[in-house]
């Protein structure tokens, strides 16, 4: 070891390295208990079978279903893809929280984008983990495959990871801004987008005033696209755009709102004292 | 003249109406190893923090560098231990000096550890999860990462809190032969004067965030009188006066 390599390594202002300490710090933690990892696979199969036996009753009782018998399945595992996305981003955050280890990471080298990278990626691995193997199960269960949607589906996996970790970013400034009581925005905060995504419904139902509240969310744009592709057999572009420039304006605002809250936190000293 | 390693001034802290430290200022030179003593609250632990940049005050200079504008020239030159700050408990003390030795970027990591393992007596330890330790264990653990790159600066607090008086004692000795193998400068923030006594060739009393006294350990306890530190300290502490005159 010599303290100049070390020297140079900590002055460089981005280090894949330390980004891969930072997840191979999370698969750790995911590797030491299988308990989690069970519960990573466990809700996307439930709702998913829940989903399933449901779409299979209304498709003899309902004409909605009857034309495209995917569009409620098809629907819970994109919205378990946007709750995963953003949970897997917080989790990682909180178990840092958790384990009162901020003060002593941001004393070493790394950079605190290096950490949201590495939250990023950790958010993609247990979304991977969660939802991949609820969309396998569907098809000997239903006879229904997510992926039979192709290159649309490419689509709306990108715009909905995104609009997670915007969210994800948003909460964890929260948390850091207010403490550990605020722990629960990370298992709630997106149930209140819920029902202006229309996730099982058009747009169309939502009262008029509502509209625009719905149309202002880039899973609206989703769940809008995945019932044209699934009822009218076409991609809609101009959604794609659209939800894509939200996710940007949402991305930056998340971020800010990441950075702020932990500038803040340096300058109160709350980076030693936060945790449980 | 060569630039103090740790050059502190008119260093003020506020928390809301408190203030925890209120305008203190002072250096230390290379190769020395200093004392930050005080009671609760004095505000040796803000000190310290802020000369890591874990709190954002005014400036500070660590290496000659403002630890504000260039905190990443520092980082990798320093480390910090402190038994209130526990390394991650789920993962093994392996995993956890693993990944701080990848995020200071040592090359040779596995035998780094392997050494600083070997010196602390920490090989059994390797593999066990962090949070099963016993304070002594979490103590040369905590001690193991802080050694890790080799820091220039060592930043201790309380580096002897809850240890028996043989592994304290052992630790002690570790960290003289550090200082004399390396010529690292160190600065500790404790309560315990024995150490103090032992370690310390400079040593600043903190007291309601002010520094009110400082000098050897030899000259404080001439200048007040005492026989050890520990009587300088409580002579300090229960001074009927709110805040001694601090010293410029």
């Amino acid at each position: 070891m010599t303290n100049r390599a070390v020297r140079h390594f900590g002055e460089a202002a981005f280090s894949p390295a330390r980004v891969w300490a930072m997840l191979l710090r999370y698969l750790y933690i995911l590797r030491s208990s299988w308990p989690r990892t069970i519960e990573l696979l466990y809700w996307p199969t439930l709702q998913m079978m829940i989903w399933g036996f449901m779409s299979q009753f209304l498709r003899t009782n309902s004409s909605y279903v009857a034309q495209a018998f995917g569009v409620l399945l098809g629907a819970v595992m994109l919205w378990d893809l946007l709750f995963r996305s953003q949970l897997g981003l917080s989790m990682s955050f909180l178990e840092e929280m958790w384990a009162r280890n901020l003060g002593q990471l941001f004393v070493t080298p790394l950079r605190p984008y290096e950490w949201v990278i590495s939250l990023l990626a950790m958010s993609v691995i247990r979304v991977t983990i969660g939802v991949v193997p609820a969309a396998l199960l569907a098809i000997p269960l239903y006879h229904y495959s997510v992926f039979d949607m192709g290159l649309p589906l490419i689509a709306f996996l990108v715009v909905l990871m995104a609009m997670g970790w915007a969210l994800g970013l948003a909460i964890c400034g929260g948390i850091l801004r207010h403490g550990m009581g605020a722990e629960g925005l990370a298992w709630t905060v997106i149930f209140a987008i819920a029902p202006l995504s229309c996730i099982y419904y058009p747009v169309t139902i939502l009262p008029s005033w509502l509209q625009p509240f719905a149309w202002a969310l880039p899973s609206t744009y989703v769940f809008e696209g995945m019932r044209a592709v699934m009822f009218e057999g076409h991609f809609r572009t101009d959604y794609l755009f659209t939800a894509l420039a939200l996710d940007l304006v949402y991305l930056a605002l998340g971020t800010t709102i990441f950075f702020i809250a932990f500038r803040d936190a340096r300058r109160r000293g709350a980076l030693l004292q936060m945790g449980e | 003249m060569p630039e103090p390693v740790i050059r502190v001034e008119n260093l003020v802290k506020r928390y809301g109406s408190t203030v925890a430290v209120d305008g203190i200022g002072f250096t230390v030179e290379s190769g020395v190893t200093a004392a930050l003593l005080g009671g609760n609250g004095a505000g040796k632990t803000t000190t310290l923090s802020i000369l890591l940049g874990l709190l954002l005050p005014r400036t500070v200079h660590v290496f000659g560098e403002d630890v504000l504008r260039h905190r990443y020239r520092v980082l990798p030159r320093i480390n910090f231990s402190s038994p209130y700050v526990d390394l991650p408990h789920r993962l093994t003390v392996r995993q956890n000096l693993s990944i701080y030795a990848r995020l200071y970027g040592i090359q040779g990591r596995t035998e780094r550890i392997a050494l600083l393992a070997h010196d602390l007596q920490i090989e059994p330890l390797l593999d066990r999860p962090s949070g099963k330790l016993s304070s002594g264990q979490k103590t040369r653990v905590a001690l193991a990462k802080a050694l890790l790159n080799e820091p220039e600066l060592l930043l201790l607090d309380e580096p002897t809190a809850s240890l028996d008086p043989d592994t304290g004692d052992w630790v002690r000795g570790y960290l003289e032969d550090y200082r004399e193998r390396t010529g690292a400068t160190i600065l500790l923030a404790s309560h315990n004067m024995a150490e103090v006594e032992r370690l310390c060739s400079e040593v600043m009393m903190m007291k309601e965030g002010k520094i009110v006294d400082r000098g050897s350990p030899g000259e404080l306890i001439d200048r007040y009188g005492r026989t050890n530190l520990e009587e300088v300290f409580l002579h300090i502490a229960r001074d009927k006066r709110a805040v001694l005159e601090p010293v410029a």
